[in-house]
């Protein structure tokens, strides 16, 4: 199973798994592609997508709102994802420890005016947020408001 | 859900006592059934956890339409003291001034008739609605800039609309926000949706002045029975979602987050990242009060080719997302105060200054949309709101059912063949989103106004019925 969506009374709520971190994230978004289009959407057209944080809940809030971004300024919409590769580092400053978190990926989609659209996803939130590691396996919680 | 100890105070009102790391108590308008729906999920956690935040004052109010919503509950409202208290993106919402605009019209539902589906149609095509459909306007940048300093007002100065529409609106429809304060990234989002209705719960409806309540207001109001209404509800689309979404993350670096719940980053009211957010809040703010005043131009030109007479004039518009700078009584001593709104409505009694002229006799309307399908209500704000309530009141139904389940059990085509039985048309972008938005997935809108009207914080005027509604 790459997600499964949760009960939640005013916002969507689900829950993507993964052998890696990396997959995890891929699996969030395939979940958030789902709750805006349940098409099979065409990889017509390629992006890429670079974001930082300094821990991993950030990087995939701002990992997923990347695709918001992309159908509000592009009418872009999620086909696949390939090459998505998560480096850390950290560095010292002041006597504090900072983590950085780096991600790419190459998205693959296509222009939104040639599906059924069900959703528009209005923000991605902290709300329940969680990633973490079970068994050898990688899970995350998101909550996105609609 | 969670155990939280809740005391009831009288039939329709609430309380929860400071405890732990609360610094204020939290009152929540509600009846025992409204009480039972708010217990099913997070919403008195999340309340409380409202009141732990530093510089909050008296209590939290919880209006009778609360559910579960991220950092602060939907329908709860906060006051802060300016110079100890903070600024919470979670406590306003990301859809900043999501807001209800209501126009009345010399049209009754007779004139109407057997058009009504020809003119919802019409309606339908000319403003934009739905994810991925843009605007009609072709704005330039520093269109935009001037969109995000002057709000309703600039709309108005292009020649989409009158003085009296803004004149009628929430704070002239124009906070006070510097454009460099919102981030590029906001703005490319924003530059292309102005005037556009959005989706999910965002409508424009059709309505009949079905019942009025208290005619002396009404009459105030230009409201009487079997008068055709209009009622848009959207907000500022993209734009808003990424300032809100750019400022946490400002502030999560600057200042972390309180270990309750992350989406309840802030930061102190005085600092420049606090004025910053406020700032950026007032150009989202103006987004959305532009965005209702264009889709009003639109309305009355698209109607003009079916009433060559038809005369439209804005009601009101009320914010349900907002924060403001606010005279409110705390201690018995009159104080500036920024007051957080999180789907709430203002309930401003008679003699506010900040209410329009024609209505300042009698206080300020209030608007609460019904669910699709059910009737809306027009309320007046009173003196009793500002005493109890900030001056506020409930912002709609309030949703019940989980969206999730809500997908699968509530069939798309019964919801518009059910509405189609009981005289309402329907036009949506998504058939399987009307779905979700079917009354069933909320609370009863009666009684919440019931709640309200009882509470005394928000007086019924008018209960307007849809004949017709466009969903994104």
């Amino acid at each position: 199973m790459k997600f499964k969506f949760l009960p939640h009374t005013a916002d969507i709520k689900f829950q993507a798994f993964g052998n890696s971190l990396e997959e995890v994230f891929e699996n969030a978004a395939y979940a958030l592609a789902n709750i805006i289009s349940r098409d099979k959407i065409k990889p017509k057209e390629k992006k890429i997508i670079k974001v930082r944080a300094r821990d991993s809940e950030s990087l995939l809030y701002d990992f997923l709102e990347e695709f918001l971004y992309l159908i509000d300024v592009g009418g872009f919409i999620l086909s696949e994802i390939k090459n998505l590769k998560i480096t850390s580092s950290s560095s010292v400053k002041n006597n504090k420890t900072l983590y950085n978190s780096e991600l790419i990926a190459e998205v693959l989609g296509d222009s939104i005016e040639n599906y059924n659209i069900e959703k528009d996803v209005k923000a991605i939130t902290y709300n329940d947020m969680f990633i973490k590691k079970e068994k050898e396996k990688f899970i995350c919680q998101v909550v996105v408001d609609v | 859900m969670e155990n939280i100890d809740v005391k009831k105070i009288n039939n329709v009102t609430w309380k929860i006592e400071k405890s732990g790391k609360m610094r204020v108590p939290v009152i929540i308008f509600a009846s025992d059934i409204l009480m039972k729906k708010i217990k099913q999920d997070r919403t008195l956690l999340q309340a409380s956890n409202m009141a732990t935040l530093p510089g909050v004052v008296k209590n939290i109010v919880v209006c009778p339409d609360a559910h579960e919503g991220y950092g602060a509950c939907i329908g709860g409202v906060s006051a802060f003291d300016l110079d100890e208290g903070v600024v919470s993106p979670g406590e306003i919402g990301y859809d900043i001034n999501c807001s209800v605009r209501l126009l009345r019209t010399n049209l009754t539902l007779n004139d109407i008739g057997k058009r009504k589906k020809e003119i919802l149609h019409s309606l339908f095509r000319t403003i934009p609605s739905g994810v991925g459909r843009g605007s009609k306007m072709n704005l330039t940048k520093k269109d935009l800039d001037d969109v995000l300093r002057e709000g309703a007002q600039w709309v108005v100065k292009k020649g989409y609309g009158f003085k009296d529409d803004y004149i009628h609106t929430e704070e002239l429809g124009r906070m006070n926000g510097n454009p460099d304060n919102v981030s590029q990234k906001a703005k490319s989002r924003g530059i292309g949706q102005l005037g556009t209705l959005g989706a999910g719960n965002h409508f424009l409806e059709i309505q009949v002045v079905e019942k009025i309540f208290n005619s002396e207001i009404a009459k105030v109001f230009g409201l009487s029975e079997g008068q055709v209404t209009i009622m848009i509800h959207c907000g500022s689309r993209g734009l808003g979602h990424q300032v809100a979404s750019d400022y946490i993350r400002l502030m999560e670096k600057k200042y972390r987050w309180p270990e309750q719940d992350r989406e309840l980053v802030n930061a102190p009211i005085k600092s420049e990242l606090g004025k910053k957010y406020l700032s950026a809040m007032a150009c989202a703010a103006n987004f959305a009060f532009a965005n209702k005043q264009l889709i009003t131009h639109w309305v009355r030109e698209d109607l003009k080719h079916y009433f060559k007479d038809i005369k439209i004039d804005v009601v009101y518009d009320v914010c349900h997302n907002i924060a403001k700078f606010e005279k409110h009584f705390i201690d018995s001593k009159e104080k500036e105060v920024l007051i957080m709104r999180k789907g709430a409505t203002r309930s401003f009694g008679p003699n506010r200054e900040e209410i329009p002229e024609d209505y300042r006799n009698v206080g300020q309307p209030v608007l609460i949309p019904g669910t699709m399908g059910t009737s809306s209500y027009v309320l007046v704000g009173t003196s009793k709101a500002e005493e109890i309530s900030f001056g506020s009141t409930a912002h709609g139904a309030g949703r019940v059912e989980s969206r999730t389940r809500a997908r699968k059990e509530i069939r798309a085509e019964n919801v518009k063949s059910d509405l189609e039985k009981r005289g309402i048309d329907i036009e949506a972008g998504s058939f399987k989103g009307i779905a979700e938005e079917a009354p069933e997935a909320y609370k009863d809108i009666e009684e919440v106004i019931k709640v309200s009207h009882e509470a005394k914080i928000g007086k019924l005027v008018a209960k307007l019925r849809p004949v017709a509604v466009m969903k994104g």
